[in-house]
């Protein structure tokens, strides 16, 4: 396999090292979750078994591992993607978040409270006012009205009539879907559905927002739409949400952190640019082969110390700037570009290393 | 893919083997076959140990209708059927012809379209002409009293299967057992524990039905995505709301076909159970059956067929159109409905009120009348004198070359050489488990002392199979393939299958008289709708392209028949062999009745004579057992290939 550009500049390796320190703060946190389908779900775990792969287990047990010892913290108020093909068991992983299918073995906390030793009531409890899930193919009742269905969590509840419809009508508002309350689901469009979907898990004033794969079902010009619209949210209420998706582009779009599953296993968990400019194995480095680098990774991520004698009159960006939204300013000035932080002066970027990072080939060093 | 590539050479060697496993079988039976015949054969013996002991077991329960099993629970059951039975009944009378066709006409108005109401009114009016109304009302008012409690109890039971896998698994082999067991063979055991009577008739009509009614639910509920289920549970709905809420409303269609197809099975048993004495249609059918006179059958039959198309039209719709109850989906306005309920509730109001008060709309006047029994009888006579060659013709074609011959050879075969036959095809065809209860129930069979009456059932069997398979696969592929065939076959094939089964003897008893081959014509009669059925559904089934391939490299259309649908539509022609051998089983042994001897007959016997009970007690749990064999056989071929075909992926 072959290396794939860049190796993070050592700036951007403290950066990284910097990015991976628990920042304290999260919302949920999952250690060692495991599940294991089939008839030796309970034992497995803690024996030789455990360590084979997912076919030779199922020739030796019948058994089907989904999810195999994940942990990941997600912070509060970020988009946590995950990221893997069909079978990699991100599906299963997100419905063991609330317990929709129990785990057989691991902690998943949230908000300090353990939820594997939730009761069922307090499980109810939690999914009624602070989590709220979308789902791949809408999962809306097809006997029902728009808006009886954005109401179903309120109702649910136990919340009037009125107060429901209100808060139901406020969010076919927020989701663009006014006047659309007394029809009925079959007669939308697959993306009028899916934010029907949005609109009712928004309803309930989560704190986290969970998302199946919600816009997979979807034409790719819908599915774009949706992704701003998520987005435009995300930055309107400002929830916590745990997006599961297949596609790449979708993950480093709209997360701001991304966790690559496969066969059960997490391989990876980073920034998008980490993801894309060190993936963490072949597995990882073929997927985002094809990445345009230069979309993904940030001017932070291939600058370069400033020395003695730099140009001090190139432009000035951020760090955080992806290198695409650059290339203009560099392409009319001879000087470098300058990297400043808070005020700081804290690299320096050359316009070599922008038409490498276009190119997806190692700068000279 | 090389795992792939090696998986499947192994089972195509196993596939070639498994042909010849069967023409290796074969051999061997007949090489066995030819010093053995004769010996072994278990001729029946009327004054058997079993029966006698049967017997006495009879009078010993007849004597102690005072223990407690039948003071506390068998007897308050039946008294409470009878009772409920005798209530419904009771109000059917009290409504009067007028009433109860005004209250079948408004629901058909209201639930479904003008034209229903006036064609179910119509239809029942024409009941009353045939002379058999007041027979009709018994039938209706048990049909009411066994569906209402078959949904009572299934839906439920339905509901919680659907939401458990546990009860699934639990239920499933019941239900399978429940449905090839035939109508017949409930009856013997009842009668045994509830004696003889209106009640007795009702529960095993209640029994019979339920099947669907369980079945369909969970089948509904099932059918709810799980995405949705979990899209309710992830709001935190309780186990109850999502019931309610989801799981309820989303299976409303599939539970109103549990209705509909409960109610066409209690219909089918309804008549049958005449035999425990349930009066009504049944039993006119019945008495004219028993000395043959068809045009007195045929107006009762007509009238089941009748009241089967009223309940018929009146609850399939009801199942679509409480689907959709959504104002902007029909075509009626809010308004209209409105107007529609209210002339609904004026025909109905209306209606109740001349037949209760005026005598004329009470009871159906006997002054005019329509019946059949005249010019069907004449026609009998006309075919006896003139199209005798042709209809004897026929049955002693039949008869001659392959009835006798078969039951012949299964007669004179020694009785383990057949169970160890059927044993082996079915370790062959459908695995080791098949195997071991093909050979439990065939050598239980043997144990029952009713093996030669059992040869001679399975040689009808098998012949009606047989014919129905050549007839059901032509027929099926033919409508596949052809949209013209297609439309006119699949209303006679709706109108065949809401027919009950006992229906079905009276037009071959009309042509062939009281026989052997009668049952056999009947019981083809009655398994090809669902043949055809099966048969086109699988070969409309198979791909398109497919077929474009076989035919862009030149195949005759029979090529494509022979090569492309048939092959591959392997899966519907087993169950439709299976479903065959089902209904032939069922429907052969009813021919008892007229003719059809083997153990139907010897049912009939024991519920008719004390002295036979305990022969018709073995005979009816044997034809339970070669259903199971049958069954097992048959089905698994079509199940293992499943099984196959998902280890693959």
């Amino acid at each position: 396999m072959t290396s794939t550009f860049p190796a993070p500049g050592p700036f951007a390796q403290a950066r990284l090292a910097a990015g991976q320190q628990p920042s304290g703060e999260t919302a949920i946190s999952v250690k060692g979750l495991w599940k294991i389908f089939g008839p030796g779900e309970h034992k497995i775990i803690g024996t030789p078994l455990a360590e084979l792969t997912r076919d030779e287990l199922r020739l030796a047990t019948g058994s089907n591992v989904a999810v195999r010892d994940v942990s990941f913290d997600v912070r509060p108020g970020e988009v946590f993607v995950v990221m893997g093909l069909s079978g990699s068991g991100k599906s299963t992983l997100i419905r063991c978040l609330t317990r929709l299918i129990e785990p057989t073995a691991g902690e998943v906390t949230f908000d300090g409270e353990e939820i594997g030793k939730a009761s069922q009531a307090r499980l109810r409890d939690l999914r009624r006012h602070r989590f709220s899930m979308v789902f791949q193919h809408f999962g809306l009742l097809p006997h029902r009205r728009v808006i009886d269905n954005v109401a179903f969590g309120l109702e649910v509840r136990g919340e009037s009539k009125k107060a429901r419809r209100d808060k139901a009508a406020q969010m076919l508002a927020l989701v663009g879907l006014e006047g659309q309350e007394m029809r009925y689901p079959d007669q939308l469009s697959g993306g009028m559905q899916q934010r029907v979907g949005l609109a009712r898990a928004l309803a309930v004033d989560p704190d986290v927002m969970l998302f199946d794969e919600p816009f997979s079902a979807l034409d790719p010009l819908i599915r774009r739409d949706m992704q701003n619209e998520v987005l435009r949210l995300h930055n309107e209420v400002g929830k916590t949400m745990i997006f599961i998706t297949h596609d790449l582009a979708e993950a480093l779009k709209l997360g701001d952190h991304v966790a690559i599953m496969r066969a059960g296993q997490i391989v990876q968990i980073g920034r998008p640019e980490e993801i894309v400019g060190a993936p963490a194995d072949d597995y990882v480095a073929d997927f985002v082969q094809d990445v345009p680098k230069s979309y993904v990774l940030t001017l932070g991520w291939i600058m370069r110390e400033v020395r003695p004698g730099d140009p001090l009159d190139g432009p000035v960006y951020p760090s955080t700037t992806v290198i695409r939204e650059a290339v203009r300013d560099v392409a009319c000035s001879d000087s470098p570009i300058r990297i400043v932080d808070d005020g700081k002066l804290v690299g320096m970027v050359d316009r070599s290393m922008v038409l490498a990072a276009i190119a997806g080939t190692e700068p000279e060093a | 893919m090389t795992a792939a590539a090696l998986a499947a050479r192994p089972r195509a060697a196993l596939r070639l083997s498994k042909t010849r496993s069967i023409l290796l079988l074969s051999a061997v039976a007949v090489l066995l076959y030819v010093p053995a015949n004769g010996h072994l054969t278990l001729p029946l013996d009327t004054q058997a140990p079993l029966f006698i002991a049967l017997n006495s077991f009879r009078d010993w329960m007849i004597a102690n209708r005072t223990a407690w099993f039948f003071v506390f629970f068998f007897t308050p059951v039946r008294e409470g059927t009878a009772g409920l039975v005798d209530f419904v009944t009771g109000w059917l009378t009290t409504l009067g012809w007028v009433g109860i066709a005004a209250i079948a006409g408004a629901l058909g108005l209201v639930f479904v379209t003008w034209r229903t109401g006036v064609a179910v009114a119509g239809a029942l009016v024409l009941v009353g002409l045939l002379g058999v109304w007041d027979a009709t009302m018994v039938t209706l008012g048990q049909m009411i009293v066994a569906v209402a409690l078959s949904l009572v109890i299934g839906i439920p039971i339905g509901i919680w299967a659907g939401r458990s896998d546990r009860v699934q698994r639990a239920v499933t082999p019941l239900l399978d057992l429940m449905q090839i067991m035939p109508t017949y063979a409930y009856l013997v055991p009842l009668v045994l524990l509830f004696f003889i009577g209106n009640g007795t008739a009702t529960i095993a009509t209640m029994i019979y039905a339920i099947p669907p009614a369980i079945r369909l639910t969970a089948l509904g509920i099932r059918g709810v995505p799980a995405e949705t289920v979990e899209a309710a549970s992830s709001l935190g709905s309780t186990g109850w709301q999502v019931l309610r809420k989801v799981q309820i409303p989303m299976a409303r269609s599939t539970i109103g076909l549990a209705v509909n197809q409960t109610i066409m099975m209690a219909l089918s048993m309804v008549v049958i159970t005449a035999f425990v004495g349930a009066g009504g249609l049944g039993e006119v059918l019945l008495k004219a059956l028993e000395i043959q006179d068809v045009g007195g059958s045929f107006d009762a039959g007509v009238a089941i067929v009748l009241l089967a198309m009223v309940l018929d039209r009146l609850t399939a719709s009801a199942s679509q159109t409480s689907d959709r109850r959504r104002p902007g989906a029909d075509r009626v306005s809010v308004a209209d409905r409105r107007q529609i309920r209210a002339a609904g509730l004026v025909i109905a109001i209306v209606g109740i009120g001349l037949g209760v008060t005026q005598s004329w709309a009470h009871v159906f006047p006997s002054d005019y009348s329509l019946s059949f029994a005249d010019p069907v009888n004449a026609l009998v006579s006309w075919l006896e004198a003139n199209a005798v060659w042709l209809t004897s013709g026929l049955k002693d074609v039949a008869s001659s070359w392959l009835l006798d011959p078969l039951q012949q050879v299964l007669t004179a075969a020694p009785f383990w050489l057949v169970v160890g036959y059927a044993a082996a095809l079915a370790l062959i065809v459908s695995g080791r488990r098949a195997a071991t209860v093909a050979a439990i129930a065939g050598l239980a069979i043997a144990a029952l002392g009713v093996w030669r009456p059992a040869m001679e059932t399975l040689t009808q069997v098998l012949f009606g199979v047989l014919i129905a398979m050549v007839v059901g696969v032509a027929v099926g592929t033919w409508a596949a393939r052809s949209s013209l065939v297609s439309q006119i076959v699949r209303p006679i094939n709706d109108a065949l299958q809401t027919m009950p089964a006992f229906v079905y003897l009276i037009p071959a008893l009309a042509l062939f008289g009281p026989t052997r081959f009668t049952a056999v014509v009947a019981a083809v009669i009655y398994a090809i709708p669902a043949v055809t059925r099966l048969v086109e559904d699988g070969v409309r089934g198979v791909s398109v392209t497919a077929i474009e391939s076989a035919t862009s490299s030149g195949s005759t259309a029979f090529q494509v028949i022979r090569k492309v649908q048939l092959p591959m539509a392997r899966r519907s022609l087993l169950a439709g062999l299976n479903q065959g051998v089902v209904l032939v089983l069922a429907m052969v042994v009813v021919g008892g009745l007229v003719g059809g001897q083997a153990l139907g007959y010897h049912v009939v016997q024991g519920l008719a004579q004390a002295s036979d009970f305990g022969i018709g007690l073995s005979a009816a749990l044997a034809i339970v057992l070669l259903g199971v064999v049958l069954d097992r056989i048959t089905q698994g071929a079509g199940a293992r290939r499943e099984v196959k075909r998902i280890e693959d992926e």
